[in-house]
């Protein structure tokens, strides 16, 4: 166990220099990619803003399930089957059929082929599921279809998501994907979540309507509240432009009346039915609708076939860029709700990294000073292998660009205390052995060899317990598995190569001296 | 060689008190659940204002109607943590707060640190940490199986749930908050635990082999002699480290740091007064070692 070729001890020097150069970039810059990497810092020390987003999808699913009636009523009308009684129930179709018909029609919903009802061949589920109740039949989406629905809206939510976000300028934003309806947004660097968390509590959805007196209106009426939620309308369920056909929007400064408002440019086709719509409803109010409240409804006085015009509505600049920004980068699918946050000021952050490093000095430091007075030599061989294994734990963690967090420092602390674990095991084994044993080399082989399968269960343990937080814990706290974790890993190497190495060297100097530990 | 031996019943007493009285606790009294499993609203406030205190605080935010409100300093006279439920959920709830504040105090007050967590969120974190302690457990139980004959794996069990049902006692006793650090610090001395009475169980066995004339009862004293020093020079390494956390650390890690210290302050005792007083009472001899092995052949 003492013996090192020259070729290991070359490389136990290269790859320790290695990490420690790798650490110290931190430090200093080095114009080299390799050695051009830094640990990240967690949100909890750099500062910033942590949100986590859930999708309402029921909205969606109710608006399917309502285009999904038309379209059954639609199908069987072809086929000369009369559907009755539709209606929509806790997001179940229910809906009657002659008993001549009831075969044919959950046939076409079992059909592999069928248009109405997709299949898919990877889940061997259809989108929706047909069942006969006795007196009606009732259908919904299967689990297959809700699973497609979810992440569908999911996928359309985190672009538009991302592009609220960029369209705000934070630094490096990290938006991810959690689940098939949770949206993960990581703000660094930003202390007041204000401004985003309301960009992103909207949906922002913009239809024009015209409002009308008519009750019996062709496409269904609506009454709306305004804005400042007092005074209300009723308006027609009939869009004539939505967000969808909008090609811009910015907020501008209205000289005349001295206001701000927010101009808008549409695509070609919104612009023709703008034209067309202003054209023909001269006189009439058309209703500026965002998420179900009435911005504004200024009364048409000419056509604009220009395929421009302005929303005014008492706006600041702030509430106008805000509403630009809006429209500009689209609506959400669905409403999201802010199921968690968590934000951390830069001067907080700070703070816990000064504590954390005041911590790991003086932790080091008492470990250290007891190790020395301890062990004497063989102290100073532990801690010299302690400092070259806390810079090869800086290393790993920069090499593979970990992110650390405070509960992470900790973990660096501990990983000191519980370093000198296994050197403290393998001297005390060399003490018993030297009892016996009046040759050196014997009794330090022995100890080494003794000791081991102690130490790899010890470790083994530790390890299992990180593992399991890093995929069970969350943020901050799967910080401290990874430094614990990868602590365990740097504290073998440094234990068997580096202090072993040092070891060897001294014992085969004082081959001969007695009580050498 | 120090008897420990001779006090194997008076500890196994006192350590049942410990764990009747501890679950008596949790039971009745109940942990103090931070909002990461209960759900609510936390913000640590720094004050540049003296006329901002805990009673002017608690003042205001009682004003706001928020339902329960604790205000409580952080650290320093300067600090304060302020925790409330948040019941209805309020979009808006820390802009409203601020705009309240603002009312009292102009600007002379700093929000460090905002957290939200909903009820969904904070009940899947409940049971996420539940299922990860769980988890720790039964992978050790496995691993000990794996590695050493049942009366030990039974020991080194016995002696884990003492060290995390005595220390969640005492965080039940002084209503200290559970938060996600804790459930952290809660796994790490799972692993502590067993890394310190694996140690001394490798020695037992390894007597066990060696010796086939001295009892049980001795023989484990003999070997937690033996690996006494490295026990003790393990945890005071350990304890420096993390004392130097709760001292040095800051508030946020206070919590966290002191689970860590009494987890292996028990963590210690329980290899020696617990997993090996089940040897003995199992009666482990030789044979229980060769005949296992035997068995592997």
């Amino acid at each position: 166990m003492l013996y090192f070729s020259k070729l290991r001890i070359l490389f136990i020097t290269l790859f320790s220099v290695l990490f420690i150069l790798i650490a110290s970039s931190n430090l200093f810059k080095f114009d080299d990619n390799f050695f051009d990497k830094k640990i990240n810092l967690g949100l909890d020390l750099q500062g910033g803003s942590y949100l986590l987003l859930e999708i309402d999808n029921e909205p969606v699913i109710e608006q399917k399930l309502q285009n999904l009636t038309t379209t059954i009523r639609n199908y069987f009308k072809d086929k000369n089957i009369k559907i009755n009684n539709i209606k929509i129930e806790n997001q179940n179709i229910f809906f009657n059929v002659t008993d001549n018909d009831k075969q044919s029609v959950l046939d076409v919903f079992q059909d592999e082929n069928s248009d109405l009802n997709p299949y898919y061949p990877r889940f061997k589920s259809h989108q929706l599921e047909i069942e006969d109740t006795g007196f009606n039949l009732k259908v919904n989406f299967s689990r297959q279809g809700l699973i497609k629905l979810k992440t569908s809206s999911q996928d359309q939510a985190i672009e538009i998501v991302r592009r609220r976000v960029d369209e705000v300028g934070t630094n490096e934003p990290n938006i991810l994907k959690r689940g098939n309806n949770r949206i993960l947004v990581e703000l660094p660097g930003l202390d007041d979540p204000m401004r985003i968390k309301s960009l992103l509590g909207k949906t922002a959805n913009l239809t024009f309507r015209f409002v009308t007196n008519d009750e019996n209106d062709r496409f269904g009426v609506e009454k709306l509240k305004f804005e400042n939620g007092l005074e209300e309308a009723t308006v027609s369920k009939r869009i004539i432009i939505s967000g969808e056909n909008l090609l811009d929007a910015q907020p501008k400064m209205d000289t005349q009346a001295n206001q701000t408002i927010v101009s808008f440019t549409l695509d070609r086709v919104g612009a023709k039915r703008f034209g067309k719509a202003t054209s023909t409803g001269i006189g009439k109010q058309l209703a500026i609708v965002l998420d179900g409240k009435i911005i504004s409804a200024p009364v048409v006085r000419d056509t604009i076939a220009s395929g421009s015009g302005q929303i005014s509505g008492g706006f600041t600049f702030q509430t106008a860029t805000d509403l630009a920004l809006l429209l500009r980068s689209g609506a959400l699918p669905a409403p999201l709700e802010i199921i968690e946050e968590r934000t951390v000021g830069p001067d907080l952050g700070q703070d816990s990294i000064n504590a954390g490093m005041i911590a790991l000095a003086i932790g080091f430091m008492l470990v250290i000073i007891f190790m020395l007075v301890k062990y004497k030599i063989f102290g100073l061989i532990t801690n010299v292998t302690l400092i070259v294994n806390l810079f090869i734990l800086l290393g790993v963690l920069t090499l593979f660009e970990a992110t650390l967090t405070l509960p992470g420092i900790a973990g660096i602390i501990l990983t000191v205390g519980m370093a000198v674990d296994a050197n403290v095991l393998i001297f005390e084994r060399i003490k018993e052995e030297l009892k016996d044993e009046t040759n050196n080399i014997l009794a330090f082989d022995g100890g080494y060899t003794k000791s081991r399968t102690a130490i790899l269960d010890a470790n083994i343990t530790t390890l299992l317990a990180a593992i399991i937080l890093f995929f069970m814990g969350s943020g901050p706290v799967k910080g401290f598995a990874v430094t614990l974790g990868v602590g365990i890993f740097t504290t073998l190497f440094s234990v068997y190569f580096i202090a072993r190495l040092f070891t060897s060297i001294y014992v085969s100097r004082n081959k001969d001296k007695e009580k050498l530990i | 060689m120090i008897a420990f031996n001779k006090y194997y019943n008076h500890f196994n007493l006192l350590s049942s008190v410990l764990i009747i009285v501890s679950l008596l606790l949790l039971i009745f009294k109940g942990l103090n659940f931070g909002i990461d499993f209960k759900g609510g609203t936390l913000i640590e406030l720094r004050a540049s204002d003296s006329k901002i205190n805990v009673s002017s605080l608690r003042d205001r935010f009682n004003q706001m109607d928020l339902g329960d409100v604790s205000v409580k300093k952080f650290g320093n006279d300067t600090d304060f943590l302020v925790k409330f439920e948040n019941k209805d959920n309020k979009k808006n709830i820390i802009e409203e707060i601020k705009a309240n504040l603002d009312k009292s105090f102009g600007n002379n007050y700093d929000f460090r640190r905002v957290e939200n967590v909903g009820p969904k969120v904070s009940s899947e974190l409940l049971k996420s940490g539940v299922i990860a302690i769980s988890l720790s457990l039964a992978l050790m139980l496995i691993y000990i199986w794996i590695r050493f004959e049942w009366q030990f794996s039974l020991g080194a069990i016995l002696a884990l749930f003492h060290d995390v049902i005595v220390t969640l006692g005492i965080f039940s006793l002084f209503s200290l908050e559970i938060n996600l650090s804790i459930i952290a610090a809660v796994l790490t001395i799972v692993g502590y635990s067993m890394n310190d009475t694996v140690v001394i169980f490798d020695r037992v066995r390894e007597n066990l082999r060696k010796y086939s004339d001295i009892k049980i009862f001795e023989l484990t004293n003999i070997s937690i002699n033996e690996t006494l020093s490295r026990t003790i020079i393990t945890s005071a390494t350990t304890l420096l480290a993390l004392l130097a956390i709760y001292f040095f650390g800051g508030e946020i890690l206070k919590g966290f740091s002191l689970a860590m210290i009494l987890g292996v302050v028990f963590g210690t005792y329980s290899s020696i007064y617990i997993a090996n007083t089940v040897l003995v009472r199992l009666r482990v001899s030789q044979k229980t070692v060769l005949r296992e092995e035997e068995d592997k052949k």
